[in-house]
């Protein structure tokens, strides 16, 4: 079973779909997490010791250092990144290491952003499906 | 987007591979932030440059760039690199680390960029002016030179900065437009015996609570006496750039864009106000301080990098003491500091005293692997943020007295 959860804006092209990780706290790739091992670094985190890789990871803002980009960029580069990231708010540190991974590496992570409203639906745990080509969330299950 | 013929050209390739990379990038980000049209800039600050934080990856993106015939098209400075250039093996850095650091900055240096190495390129050197389009990234500058001085940058990081310097262009977004610096929250400042204005650590508590109080919004602060220096608003800056993503805030009656509440606003109404009072003073320092007590390993100032009057003031509050023998006390600036510490004979007084003056670095910035570090005392908010989670460290945050008191004495509490 599938179901539409709502909709969002693109923020860089691409599907995923995984188990979702969810936080309310505002998260910076810089500090937060390690790339060579896609988990959560930072002892305050709610998410501290949880493994990014392969999630859908769902938080509301980025917070603090400029370095986000070259942060998810080695995640990527080490297959530990998250299969897709949804935000309220994509800030553009976040986005560059997105395009410059399709630039130099040919694969990214797709972003999308989405209300605030459809941020409340998204648990972890929850199976999504998330299409940043065509704006759609949908929950598997 | 709406490209002119000289960047059209550029993008096809005009001027190297590199370029036309470095500006298909920037369009990219134009569009998805909804920008319709490139903008120049006069000036550029990377923070690519450090080669723990960038990773191999980073290292790949730069050679990449230089083999593509990459060259900086606007005056451009270098945040910290991975090491002391100079002393990287008194300090302990693996050889192997040391190596892949070099690679890093050469590359930087073939493409024309500035050795400065520094996270405060608005200290000395480079200085934009009230209302220059630049491009900085590092949170601490961009948030300085946007709120303090007036200048006008997006929030670039990496990768985005290396390529507004390639390609001496930006997209118009952001906060280079004057409509989007609107200040949109008001943070007043309760009165409070917890806080005293002529308290340097005072700054960075504000700066944190500045930051995680506005998340995604421009905060103006009242209640900030104008005799506030640049180094307390350093400070300042580079904890609200931390805690939050603060690209800019505004000061009433101190910084530029605030002379007046209406101007802070722009005539409009803030959209929520704030109290700040000693609950959130006493909540952020507890945030800062992960350990209630014990042997200080390290205690570090300088971050970000400390300015000539900073280096003076530890060498006034040492008074001639030292350090004690197992406490190593570091503090980082940039080589312009280090050379006015020379002349003027305080690196002599630092060196009795057993401090260590280290330069083109931040310690954030290379493996501490090799120091058995444990408990590390600061008075600087960004480096209490991160270093627990990036060094595996303690931290206990204090003023630049308990810090040197705690390396003193060789123990430390908790207040």
């Amino acid at each position: 079973m599938q179901s539409e959860i709502g909709s969002g804006k693109g923020i860089v092209a691409g599907v995923g779909e995984g188990f979702a990780l969810v936080s309310s706290q505002p998260f910076s790739f810089w500090g937060d997490l390690n790339p060579e091992t896609g988990k959560i670094i930072d002892p305050r985190s709610n998410l501290f010791g949880e493994c990014i890789r392969g999630k859908v990871f769902v938080y509301p803002r980025g917070r603090g250092s400029s370095t986000t980009s070259a942060v998810l960029l080695e995640a990527i580069r080490c297959s530990n990144a998250p299969c897709a990231i949804i935000n309220v708010e994509v800030e553009p540190v976040l986005a560059v290491g997105a395009l410059v991974a399709q630039e130099i590496y040919d694969r990214t992570v797709p972003l999308l952003a989405v209300s605030e409203d459809v941020f409340r639906l998204l648990h972890t745990g929850d199976y999504l499906i998330v299409d940043s080509i065509a704006g759609k969330l949908h929950r598997r299950g | 987007m709406k490209l002119t013929d000289e960047e059209q050209r550029m993008m096809e390739g005009e001027h190297g591979k590199a370029a036309a990379m470095a500006m298909s990038i920037l369009t990219k980000l134009g569009q998805i932030y909804g920008a319709e049209e490139m903008m120049p800039i006069s000036q550029a600050h990377i923070d690519s440059s450090a080669y723990k934080t960038i990773g191999e990856a980073g290292l790949e993106f730069a050679e990449k760039l230089v083999d593509g015939g990459a060259r900086v098209r606007v005056p451009t400075t270098l945040n910290p690199t991975s090491r002391d250039i100079k002393r990287w093996q008194e300090f302990r850095i693996p050889p192997n680390f040391a190596e892949k650091s070099e690679r890093l900055e050469q590359a930087y240096l073939r493409m024309g960029a500035i050795p400065t190495w520094t996270c405060a390129p608005y200290l000395y050197g480079l200085i934009p002016h009230f209302g220059q389009q630049i491009a900085w990234a590092e949170s601490n500058a961009i948030t300085f030179a946007n709120s303090v001085i007036g200048a006008r940058t997006a929030r670039y990081g990496d990768f985005t900065d290396i390529c507004a310097a390639i390609t001496g262009k930006v997209p118009k977004f952001s906060l280079h437009l004057p409509q989007n610096r609107r200040g949109e929250i008001l943070l007043k400042l309760q009165p409070s015996s917890l806080i005293d204005f002529s308290e340097d650590s005072i700054y960075p508590l504000i700066g944190y609570i500045v930051g995680s109080t506005a998340p995604g919004r421009i905060p103006v602060i009242d209640g900030i006496p104008n005799s506030v220096t640049s180094d307390q608003l350093k400070g300042l800056s580079a904890a609200a750039a931390s805690s939050g993503a603060v690209a800019l805030f505004h000061i009433l009656g101190v910084t530029p864009e605030a002379s007046t509440y209406k101007d802070a606003f722009q005539g409009k109404e803030p959209l929520q106000v704030i109290n700040i009072g000693e609950e959130e003073i006493l909540k952020a320092k507890q945030s800062l301080t992960t350990i209630e007590e014990g042997k200080v390993d390290l205690a570090i100032t300088g971050c970000p990098h400390a300015s000539f009057p900073e280096v003076e003031r530890l060498v006034q509050v040492l008074d001639g003491r030292r350090v004690c023998q197992e406490v190593e006390f570091w503090v980082q600036t940039n080589r312009i500091v280090y050379c006015w510490l020379e002349q003027t004979g305080l690196l002599d007084s630092l060196n009795f005293s057993g401090v260590k003056v280290i330069t083109d670095t931040c310690i954030l910035s290379w493996p501490l692997d090799n120091w058995n570090f444990h408990l590390v005392v600061t008075n600087s908010a960004k480096f209490a943020h991160y270093a627990p989670g990036m060094a595996g460290v303690h931290v206990i945050f204090g003023s630049l007295e308990k810090c040197v008191a705690a390396a003193v004495k060789g123990e430390v509490r908790r207040v």
